[in-house]
């Protein structure tokens, strides 16, 4: 504090006044993170290729896949009625949607670090959670707008009668249950690509990520096939964190229809209280882990 | 207080593993100065740099500025220092009031003053009518101004700057250079710079020669240079290559060659002067003779030529 008053009373801060501005400024940490997440998302709409990527591939997969697989889907036991594959695909495109927003846009600190933006933040008085919290942030709010859009769109096509084998049914409560639930799994996704970023030097690095660890998790979450009941991948599958986004998000789609689609009783999903614990521990834990990532000292 | 130095270092040592990149250095800076530190690549420049810039942890020595223990302070000491990387720290994608305003952000700046100085700085470095240019689409030296611009947002006490020429064109660079010594003299900024460039070295109040991750020189430059005795003769001849050897061989003089020109270091310059001239008068498109440069005092500080350092 004694060096605050010095600078106030020292000559070389005459040039301070005439601009107005304080010796001391304090940044809030919530400025922060207003700040580099709205910049998160500026940049995004401005780069149409990203936003292409992240929403057209997941519905070519589904519109593909839900066309090819559709005679030989079986539908697992839990679902009622006749799921087809594109219904039971649904959910899992989405969470496809909300993992390629959000760990693209935490990727994206490899591009600030080699361009030289990050520097500039890491010597600024910012601290370091609300450095990857703004981060963080700006890539979940993309994320969830794309999901909830797709979802949208999937329920759009069921009402209006042009998919007809689906029997997505939302609520308003169910709407707002999803946006919470997409957000916290977002978070924990986009939290998740920030630490792994951290430690790579460049997008092939990324891409080795992608493909070794990313889209097995993804493969073994209960979104592109149902969740084995015995064997070694169903020890995987309860393991694997995004099963539990995975279901969560398709026990929210059902939340408007009067018949039970999904019988949880029948063992094939966890509750949509375990769904909520579990995203909400693993959205925790990367943010920890993101945290403690942008802590450790890196200069190149 | 004011009469204290803004950075005082002492003993300050950093290893990347088994490799010294800072061996035990001491330095001071004086308040309102600006300071060089001049080397070849790999003199331990950039680390000093990261060091004073908060990137990098003091592993060992202890490194104050602006009265702050800049290892234990140094989320109030970012909050006075301004730090312009080699390769501008702007956003490209986003317009350059974008990226005043977000830094202006980062550092506590809000509303109508948050305007104000983002205002006020565009018109000092002439930016006014590319606010809303992409930074993409400026040229390097456009470029340079607007991270400039950038780093003075928060009204920062200390400069700190990374190889600022860089890429910059004659023009651009002067343009510059008239920025810092404006800043220093209207608002008492102080100034630390790294370069590799003797021109710039030149036009610092002090300097340091950092070579092998130890300091081995300091003072203005004036006064490093006449720590080196006698005259420098430099010649220009058609082929360097020929004329070099069979003047040390005829002459029994010691001739550099720094690439298309010869350089001799001689206590009797003017001697030596007039018998160049007289043996090798059709063969040199140029001579002259000079006060020892600071490239001089870098020899004969470590005994290998800069030059030579770079080009490694």
């Amino acid at each position: 504090m004694s060096q605050s008053v010095e600078h106030q009373s020292d000559p070389v801060e005459t040039g301070v006044a005439s601009l107005g501005v304080d010796a001391v400024l304090r940044p809030s940490m919530w400025l922060t993170v207003w700040t580099l997440s709205r910049r998160e998302i500026v940049r995004f709409l401005r780069q149409r290729s990203r936003l292409i990527g992240a929403l057209a591939t997941p519905i070519m997969f589904w519109v593909l896949f839900g066309a090819g697989l559709h005679e030989s889907f079986q539908a697992p036991g839990w679902a009622a009625g006749e799921m087809s594959y594109r219904e039971f695909f649904l959910p899992g495109i989405t969470a496809l949607i909300l993992m390629f927003t959000a760990i693209f846009s935490a990727m994206s600190i490899i591009e600030d670090r080699h361009e030289g933006f990050l520097q500039g933040v890491l010597v600024s008085p910012a601290s370091r959670p609300a450095i990857v919290l703004g981060k963080v942030l700006g890539g979940t709010f993309m994320a969830v707008v794309q999901a909830l859009g797709f979802v949208m769109l999937g329920w759009l096509l069921a009402v209006g009668g042009v998919a007809e084998e689906m029997q997505i049914s939302l609520s308003a409560g169910g709407v707002f249950g999803l946006i919470v639930f997409m957000t916290l799994l977002a978070f924990g996704l986009t939290a998740l690509g920030f630490m792994l970023a951290w430690k790579l030097d460049s997008i092939q690095g990324f891409h080795a990520i992608m493909n070794l660890f990313l889209m097995p998790m993804w493969l073994l979450s209960g979104s592109f096939f149902p969740a084995a009941e015995t064997g070694f991948l169903s020890v995987i599958m309860q393991l694997n964190p995004l099963t539990y986004g995975v279901a969560g998000i398709r026990q929210l789609l059902y939340t408007g229809s009067s018949e039970v689609l999904i019988q949880q009783a029948n063992g094939g999903l966890a509750s949509l209280t375990v769904c909520f614990g579990a995203t909400a521990v693993f959205a925790l834990v990367t943010f920890c882990g993101a945290v403690s990532s942008c802590r450790s000292a890196r200069v190149r | 207080m004011s009469d204290s130095p803004a950075i005082r270092v002492e003993g300050l040592t950093h290893s990347y593993g088994e490799r010294v990149a800072l061996d035990s250095v001491d330095f001071a800076v004086k308040r309102q100065g600006i300071f060089g530190f001049l080397g070849p690549n790999g003199g331990g420049k950039t680390t000093l740099f990261s060091i004073l810039s908060t990137l990098l942890p003091i592993q060992r020595g202890c490194v104050s500025a602006l009265g702050f223990d800049v290892g234990r302070q140094s989320r109030e000491y970012r909050q006075q220092i301004g730090v312009a990387f080699q390769s501008p720290s702007l956003d490209r994608r986003l317009t350059v009031l974008e990226n005043l305003v977000h830094q202006g952000e980062l550092y506590g700046l809000t509303g109508q003053r948050l305007r104000d100085v983002a205002d006020t700085l565009l018109q000092r470095f002439d930016l006014t009518d590319r606010a809303t240019d992409i930074v993409d689409t400026l040229s390097g030296g456009l470029k340079r101004r607007v991270e400039l611009a950038k780093c003075l947002m928060h009204r920062p006490a200390l400069l700190l700057l990374d190889e600022p020429s860089t890429g910059l064109d004659p023009g651009a660079r002067h343009d510059l250079w008239t920025h810092l010594e404006r800043l220093r003299a209207d608002e008492g900024v102080t100034v630390v710079l790294t370069t590799h460039l003797m021109e710039e070295a030149e036009r610092c109040d002090e300097l340091a020669l950092l070579d092998l991750g130890r300091i081995v020189a300091q003072g203005s430059p004036l006064e490093l240079r006449s720590t080196v005795p006698g005259e420098c003769l430099t010649i220009v001849a058609e082929r360097p290559e020929e004329l070099g050897p069979r003047i040390t061989a005829e002459l029994q003089v010691d001739v550099q060659r720094i690439g298309e020109s010869l350089r001799i270091q001689q206590a009797n310059g003017e001697q030596l002067f007039e018998g160049l001239l007289q043996r090798y008068g059709d063969e040199i498109r140029s001579l002259s003779l000079g006060r020892p440069t600071l490239e001089d005092v870098f020899m004969l500080r470590t005994g290998r030529r800069f030059a030579e350092d770079l080009s490694a």
